[in-house]
């Protein structure tokens, strides 16, 4: 039994195990379910690479087995598109926290977004500012306390499917790590999809945020995702706003076809001056793994 | 209570069946797998690992049906399960005594 290794030690660093996440932490989970992803669309491992942020969920990028890189905060997208657009037949995979993305990062986020960058964004939104101690995040419901509003919330928090979808996204979905089967079914789709592909996974943090709502922990936590998630495909972005202690819609909300920011920028040029200009990142199709 | 009929080709169909490998000192004890385990498979030993969490322990070994959802809820990276052959041919039960009965994987 002891020479049996897990599933998963292609795809993850297992020597760096234990990892920093807490117990009843979800983003563990969430990895397990990018690393399910990446084994299901059969994507070479050497054309891919892991892009992430700072924070907790920003460790994510040390932890796998892939070319990775742990930006400074808030820069993950913009790292990310540099990796794309200079070469263009990588797989660039964003993986990072709701802090990281929106918060110091939300600028790059909507660019992104607009531009349509040929990247899959994963976001872990756990609702606080993790790794620096529970502060207020721009996804935490009102009014739940944190530690820089202790009598509650009371700023309106950002709808990150809603802010994906009306700045251009081609693909948004939203789960909870309870859901990972599904999670990974939408994080392979995203893979897949050409475009700027979103997915926010919801995740608990016991510590920070679980506990000091009177929610639980982790388990208590999922409990409750359990219990409030309702699944709705396709449901108006606009109208799934995740409230405090209420239900939550989950469910793969946008998906539409874009030109791409290198496809446009290859018509734009080849109409604008014809035989002169050689179309720029042509993907090659890749062949299947090994 | 049953609410299912007894499929006719009960005695032909293939039940998976899994074996369940924990890696206790990864453990945080966080409990999802003995939570979600469709089965009751798991369940939290009274023993501690190195760190002094409760690592979990597949009491009913005989009933895991190798969904591996223990294996992709474990945030830790502390349990996966292989399968076991052969499997088993027919319906089998359980130790409550009732039919196991497995969707499609």
């Amino acid at each position: 039994m002891s020479q049996l290794t897990h599933p998963m030690e292609s795809i993850l660093r297992m020597n760096r195990m234990p990892h920093i996440w807490c117990p009843g932490c979800g983003i563990g989970t969430a990895m397990t379910a990018l690393a399910e992803a990446l084994n299901k669309t059969q994507i070479p491992l050497d054309k891919v690479a892991v892009v992430s942020g700072i924070g907790c969920t920003g460790r994510v990028a040390g932890y796998v087995k892939l070319d990775s890189f742990h930006t400074t905060h808030g820069r993950a997208i913009p790292f990310a598109t540099g990796l794309k657009l200079a070469n263009p037949e990588l797989k660039v995979v964003v993986f990072s926290g709701d802090g990281d993305l929106v918060a110091i990062g939300g600028n790059h986020f909507i660019h992104a977004a607009r531009r349509n960058m040929d990247i899959a964004v994963f976001c872990v939104n756990n609702f606080t500012y993790g790794m620096t101690g529970g502060q207020l995040a721009p996804t935490t419901p009102p009014p739940a306390t944190s530690t820089t509003t202790p009598y509650g919330a009371y700023e309106q928090p950002f709808n990150l499917a809603h802010l994906a979808d009306s700045a251009g996204a081609s693909y948004v979905a939203r789960w909870t790590v309870l859901h990972i089967r599904r999670l990974t079914k939408s994080m392979t789709e995203a893979l897949q999809k050409k475009g700027f592909s979103f997915v926010e996974i919801i995740c608990p943090c016991p510590t920070l945020y679980g506990r000091r709502n009177r929610i639980g922990d982790g388990l208590q936590e999922m409990q409750f995702y359990r219990d409030n998630c309702i699944i709705q495909h396709g449901a108006d972005t606009r109208t799934i706003d995740i409230k405090f202690r209420d239900k939550i819609v989950i469910g793969k909300f946008v998906d539409r076809e874009r030109p791409t920011f290198l496809d446009a920028l290859n018509s734009r040029l080849l109409e604008a001056l014809g035989n002169r200009y050689e179309p720029y990142g042509k993907v090659t199709e890749n062949a299947d793994r090994n | 209570m049953q609410f299912w009929r007894r499929p006719l080709d009960a005695d032909t169909i293939q039940v998976p069946r899994g074996e369940i490998h924990i890696l206790s000192e990864q453990c945080k004890g966080c409990g999802f797998c003995v939570e979600y385990c469709p089965r009751e498979v798991l369940k939290l030993s009274d023993s501690y690992n190195k760190k002094g969490y409760h690592p979990p322990l597949a009491a009913k070994v005989d009933d895991c049906v190798h969904c591996q959802l223990c294996e992709l809820l474990c945030p830790e990276f502390a349990i996966f399960v292989t399968p076991k052959v052969p499997s088993v041919v027919g319906i089998p039960v359980d130790t409550r005594g009732e039919e196991v009965m497995v969707g499609e994987s």
